[in-house]
């Protein structure tokens, strides 16, 4: 019988949506609205690199990227199926979201080991 | 028997309705279905971007600057506050199903969903307060 990988898919989904939901409201309107409107004041080059310099910012910042991106690969993938009738397009979308998510967080990997 | 028994899962000849593709506009629960879903698609628009920004940590200043100065584009504002409100959007959708997902018993007695889902929301607050502590005295 061949074994399926879905439950693996599937807990890769629970966690990145599990992390995601608790980190990037806040982490979001800091970053990306707050500072660039003035809100608040926008870290320093120097500033910001000893913020994340860390190894477990590092960390935290590797699980949040790729658990995010792994979480978007397995539930657009549902999407595509359910909202678009795609069922037929399965092994592309598969390469398309799984793939993406994996090249994506190795990606990630290589940023976060040269800071 | 070299070949292994393959079977296939898009049967095109049998009979089958056709859905419309837009079959979700109809209904409110939907469209509340198809909105969740498509939640991912700014969680990860957002991963990217936070990855993005990390990069120019790697380059230098002049792109740590120039990555700043996107963000102040009418674009970049426009799509992070679409993409703020998705998230949230997500937070609030995740936080209220995780009862349905985690049912935990002590002995015989259900630990009742609203505990679990207030756990889930004053998880919430503390991450957001830590964050915005790491950032805020960075």
């Amino acid at each position: 019988m061949k074994v399926s990988n879905e439950p693996l898919w599937w807990a890769f989904f629970g966690a990145g949506g599990a992390l995601s939901a608790l980190c990037v409201p806040a982490l979001l309107f800091l970053v990306a609205l707050a500072m660039p409107l003035g809100w608040i004041e926008t870290p320093s080059y120097e500033a910001a690199r000893a913020l994340v310099h860390h190894p477990l910012a590092r960390l935290f910042l590797f699980a949040l990227i790729s658990l995010s991106l792994l979480h978007w690969g397995h539930r657009f993938r549902y999407t595509l199926y359910d909202g678009l009738q795609l069922k037929h397009l399965e092994s592309l979308i598969v390469l398309f979201c799984y793939g993406g998510a994996i090249l994506g967080s190795v990606f990630t990997a290589f940023v976060l080991w040269q800071l | 028997m070299s070949d292994p028994t393959r079977y296939r899962k898009y049967h095109p000849k049998l009979y089958r309705t056709r859905m419309p593709i837009f079959w979700w506009v109809r209904k409110r629960a939907h469209i509340h279905f198809i909105t969740r879903e498509l939640t991912s698609v700014f969680v990860a628009f957002y991963a990217i971007e936070l990855l993005f920004l990390l990069r120019t940590l790697t380059l230098g200043p002049e792109a740590y600057d120039a990555f700043l100065a996107w963000l102040q584009t009418p674009l970049a504002l426009g799509l992070n506050t679409i993409a703020f409100l998705m998230i949230v959007f997500h937070s609030i959708t995740w936080f209220n199903l995780a009862p349905k997902a985690l049912v935990i018993r002590v002995g015989e007695v259900r630990i009742p969903p609203v505990a679990i889902a207030g756990l889930n929301y004053a998880g919430w607050a503390v991450f957001s307060a830590a964050l915005a502590w790491f950032i805020l005295t960075a």
